[in-house]
């Protein structure tokens, strides 16, 4: 697409361009929706969830889900076993979720770019040594770093969040120092290069901007990840205090009424799939909609 | 008595170490990219530098505006030596040798609107008055003809030819005197080829400046260039003003580099003499003994196996680097196969369209 | 055997859908292929060159890319049958059996974990009845066949241990190793260096012609194509604009693109001041074809260029200037007799001129629009 053509007719405006882009990615529409939702729970849990996720009520202790016979729409997704709301306790739990994927991230991302900018920019041995920690610490079984600090430290959100963070650096690391070797070889380098540009302007004019894009993707993904797998802590008692809800902990409690109740761990399940869905479509979407050749000054 | 040329180049070579090893990395051995490489530019003049993939040339254009640290060697621009230049002093002489490059693609920053990245060099030499840039490169975006509006528009946004445009405004943003011109038209069609290579043109005689041209064949560069440099696997084999490489070439690589060109005059194309050369250029890392040229040599003797031809002057102006080409056994062939090449070539010159275009527009 | 069709497309349309709208790639294109000569199709990136061959043979992907309208007879010994209308999975068949190709980067189109002796074989076993052993032996031959030094050694080579221009060479071998009805050579020499392009040109020549392959030849390079084709087709913005005998097309070229762009072409023979600018940018295709492509940047453009699309005219002689060769061109299924010999064009320069001369009109162009020469 040219100039030239840009000023003719036959060519889409760029809303109706916005348009396009959406709707012919519905996978991508499914994922901002999704996510969006999930965000939204998390954000403003204390003024949609119906009842106090803490606020136990043994009368009703295992009561079934709204449509079924002897249900009711004052609890509309049933309660657990201690007769909690699972509506409140499911639009808390992705508080949990959504910060362990948040902060994880962050951190992850935040070491990996740092290290993986130094790594690929200054090269040579500083190169070497890098990678060769990074990988040391792809080497570690991150299930093992969870049982020992847990153990040591005890159960928190804070313990969990750092070790994924540092698990996780090792690929923000490696990607990072790629996408700088190649943008380092770049014609555009070269030439600010050649103008007498130094590393600093190089590194933030140049590389940096054009590293968000690939980094945002992966990190969709790893967030997606990472909830994943705080939920799978969480089910093996390893992740947030027994207390707090999360939907890691509501599946461990829920399994063992897995047989006559099985709404207290099938609804968690579910939050945990069409999370991670979400997140991994979007991750997709993104990728094409941070695409510098998407862009349009018109 | 001749002029002292603006742009000299002396025995520049330019190697680069081959590593074992990761952590405790040893140099085992080097890749010759440039091997002893001289040549100069009168000022306002072009050098076409030409020759196959992988002979070095792009280096050469790199290692004179020191973006690779030489191996070894003298640069001169006017009466400075670029090469013993510290990075502080490099860095004030930048902005008179700029670099026009091949990729048009990759050379300008997707993230970067056309404004910005043609006053990036202004920004980075210390211009920080906003609308003197951006008058500045208003008048830089017309000068290489493109519309000053287009300013805010992405490089995607521009056809192959358009974002040559926009690096050559970049590169003469800050009245360069000298620019190394790195393939800039061979990614582009031919129509669009000519519209730049007229623009360069132009542009020289307009500003004055000194061109370095750096090109994979023949025929575009004889268009530019006042003189002709051709390379081969890191090393000159062979320099003339371009009547005399034309008329004369001497060297064998040079006689088959100008019977490879196709000539677009069927009658010519299909009948004409051709040197194909057997095989592909050797690796540079390991580059045949004696005369580099010798393994695809339809000439070569012992001695070229053996001995590094001398890079020397035949006739006035015009240097060689081959044993054979004036020795009383080999040379008549030799000169007999140029005869026959440059002859075929002439003849194309009494074909052509019936009707042709009385003049050109920008 | 010589002089039969043995491809006769017409009317042959392509469309993309693309997020900036609908992209006219390939508009009504028409030409004839005969048996043992090889056509040379010219034209700049986004003409429509290769899209309008790969459509032919279903190379392009489905959707974006359309095919809206259109013939290709593939006519053979077993008789006639239409590309367009056959399934995916026979065309397939046919892909590599009746029609060979090579493409510009030959590296791609190589599988790096297998040898390059057994990916010829593997197309021999897959196209005849030979056995395991016989196809190797075939192999080899073509190996050598192609100009591959010590074949025999070579055969058990991966393909990064081949330069660009063995690998090419590699690239023939299969194309021809099922002794195909038709080559398509999409740019096959675009990236090589100069020396090895003329060994690879000259050697798919020869080949082709021993074994009366034709052969489809497409190029961005007016020199490669003169020394190759018989026929040449010049595409712009997706149309032909030229159709005629590659002397002819050379020397009496008579469409101004064609005009321009070889005078665009630098020269080893001459030095002229400066290169011909054909100024401006091809056309956005976005835009269905109803006026001349070329309109915006030529310089001998009428009013009625910009209204009307020129079919091809045949301007092949003189007195045969202004006959309308259009009713071949859009019914798809006019006969093919005379078509191929004649030199047609999308063009009403020649027609407008030799109206207005006759109705004593002055024969303007556009304002500040160039004149031209004409030298005999």
């Amino acid at each position: 697409m040219r100039i030239d053509a840009l000023d003719q007719e036959n060519v889409r405006s760029p809303f109706q361009r916005v348009l396009r882009i959406v709707f012919r990615d519905k996978a991508g529409l499914v994922g901002v929706l999704l996510f969006g939702i999930v965000l939204f729970s998390a954000i403003f849990a204390p003024y949609i969830a119906p009842h106090h996720p803490l606020e136990q009520n043994l009368r009703i202790s295992r009561q079934v889900p709204a449509w079924q016979e002897g249900g009711d729409w004052e609890h509309p997704l049933g309660t657990d076993n201690l007769g909690r709301d699972m509506l409140s306790r499911i639009i808390y739990g992705s508080r949990v979720s959504l910060t362990v994927g948040f902060f994880g991230v962050l951190i992850s991302m935040s070491l990996g770019m740092i290290l993986g900018l130094v790594a690929g920019y200054v090269g040579g041995r500083t190169d070497n040594i890098i990678m060769g920690i990074a990988n040391l610490f792809l080497a570690i079984p991150y299930l093992l770093l969870v049982v020992v600090v847990a153990a040591v430290l005890g159960r928190s959100l804070i313990n969990v969040i750092m070790i994924f963070g540092f698990t996780n650096a090792p690929l923000f690391v490696r990607i990072t120092r790629g996408e700088v070797l190649r943008i380092r070889k770049s014609g555009y380098v070269e030439s600010a290069t050649s103008i007498g540009a130094r590393p600093g302007r190089i590194i933030f004019q140049h590389i940096l901007p054009n590293l968000i894009g690939p980094l945002l993707t992966v990190a969709t993904f790893e967030m997606s990840g990472m909830i994943f797998y705080e939920a799978g802590l969480g089910f093996l008692g390893l992740s947030v205090p027994p207390g707090v809800p999360s939907w890691g902990n509501m599946l461990a409690a829920g399994r063992q009424y897995i047989q006559f109740s099985p709404w207290i761990a099938a609804f968690p399940g579910l939050a945990i799939v069409f999370t991670s869905l979400g997140m991994n479509l979007l991750g997709d979407w993104l990728r094409d909609v941070l695409d510098p050749k998407m862009r349009r000054s018109a | 008595m001749s002029v002292q040329p603006y742009f000299q180049v002396e025995n520049l070579k330019q190697y680069f170490p081959i590593t074992r090893g990761v952590i405790f990395s040893r140099t085992v051995g080097a890749i010759k990219a440039v091997d002893d490489v001289s040549f100069e530019i009168p000022a306002g003049e072009t050098l076409g530098l030409v020759g196959e993939s992988g002979c070095g040339k792009s280096t050469t254009g790199r290692s004179v505006l020191r973006l690779y640290e030489p191996t070894a060697g003298r640069v001169q621009l006017g009466d400075i030596d670029v090469t013993s230049l510290s990075a502080t002093e490099l860095r004030e002489l930048r902005p008179k040798m700029q670099m026009i490059f091949q990729d048009s693609y990759s050379s300008l920053n997707p993230r970067h609107s056309v404004g910005k990245i043609v006053a990036e060099p202004m920004v980075i030499q210390g211009e920080s008055d906003g609308a003197r840039t951006r008058a500045r490169v208003q008048e830089l975006l017309e000068l290489v003809g493109l519309n000053p509006d287009h300013m805010k528009r992405f490089p995607h946004e521009f056809s192959g030819g358009q974002r040559q445009r926009i690096g050559i405004a970049r590169a003469l943003a800050l009245n360069p005197s000298f620019v190394v011109c790195d393939e800039p038209i061979s990614a582009l069609d031919v129509s669009i080829q000519a519209q730049v290579v007229n623009l360069l043109a132009e542009l020289q005689k307009e500003l004055g400046l000194t061109y370095l041209f750096i090109a994979h064949d023949l025929s575009m560069v004889r268009h530019i260039s006042h003189r002709i440099a051709v390379m081969y696997l890191g090393k000159l084999m062979e320099s003339a003003t371009y009547d005399e490489l034309f008329s004369a070439p001497l060297h064998p690589y040079t006689q088959s580099l100008m019977s490879a060109v196709p000539i677009p005059e069927p009658n010519i194309e299909k009948s004409r003499t051709r040197v194909i050369l057997s095989g592909d250029v050797p690796s540079p890392v390991k580059p045949p003994t004696g005369c580099v040229f010798h393994t695809r040599c339809p000439f070569a003797t012992d001695k070229c196996a053996a001995e590094v031809p001398e890079f020397r002057e035949i006739r006035s102006g015009h240097r060689v680097a081959c044993h054979h080409v004036d020795d009383p056994a080999i040379g008549p062939t030799i000169d007999a196969q140029r005869e026959e090449i440059v002859t075929s070539i002439e003849s194309a010159a009494g074909y052509g369209p019936d009707r042709t275009f009385s003049g050109a527009s920008t | 055997m010589h002089g039969e069709t043995v491809l006769r497309v017409r009317d042959l349309s392509v469309q993309f859908d693309s997020i900036d709208g609908t992209v006219h790639a390939v508009n009504n294109v028409s030409f004839d292929l005969k048996r043992g000569e090889t056509l040379g199709i010219v034209g700049e990136s986004g003409s429509g060159k290769s899209v309008s061959m790969m459509s032919l043979v279903r190379l392009i992907a489905e959707p974006p890319g359309k095919i809206t309208s259109g013939s290709a007879m593939f006519i053979t010994s077993d008789g006639e049958v239409d590309l367009l209308s056959l399934s995916r999975r026979q065309l397939s068949r046919l892909r590599g059996d009746r029609i060979g190709f090579i493409f510009q980067d030959p590296m791609s189109s190589l599988n790096p974990l297998m040898s390059v002796g057994a990916q010829i074989a593997e197309s021999v076993r897959k196209h005849t009845q030979l056995q395991r052993a016989a196809a190797k032996t075939r192999a080899i031959e073509l190996l050598e066949h192609v100009g591959i030094p010590g074949a025999k050694q070579r055969y058990d080579n991966y393909p990064h241990q081949f330069s660009g221009g063995m690998r090419q060479r590699v690239m023939i071998a299969i194309a021809i190793s099922c002794n195909p009805d038709i080559l398509i050579a999409d740019e096959p020499t675009t990236a090589l260096d100069v020396t090895v392009q003329a060994q690879i040109a000259d050697l798919t020549n020869r080949l082709c012609k021993e074994l009366s392959i034709s052969v489809i030849w497409i190029s961005h390079d007016l020199g490669v194509v003169a020394g190759l084709a018989d026929q040449l087709m010049v595409m712009y913005g997706g149309t032909v604009v030229e159709y005629g005998e590659v002397e002819q097309v050379y020397a009496h070229p008579r469409h101004p693109y064609t005009i321009g762009l070889l005078g665009a072409l630098p020269k080893l023979s001459k030095t002229e001041e400066r290169l011909v600018n054909i100024a401006g940018a091809p056309p956005s295709l976005f835009s269905p074809p109803t006026q001349c492509p070329f309109a915006d940047r030529c310089p001998w453009v009428f009013e009625r260029c910009e209204s009307e699309r020129p079919a091809l005219y045949d301007v092949g002689g003189e007195g045969r200037a202004g006959v309308v060769r259009s009713d071949d061109a859009t019914d798809g299924r006019g006969s093919s007799d005379g078509w191929v010999d004649s030199h047609l064009t999308a063009c009403f320069y020649d027609l407008e001129r030799n109206r207005r001369r006759d109705a004593d009109e002055p024969v303007a162009v556009r304002p500040g629009a160039l004149a031209h020469e004409e030298q005999g």
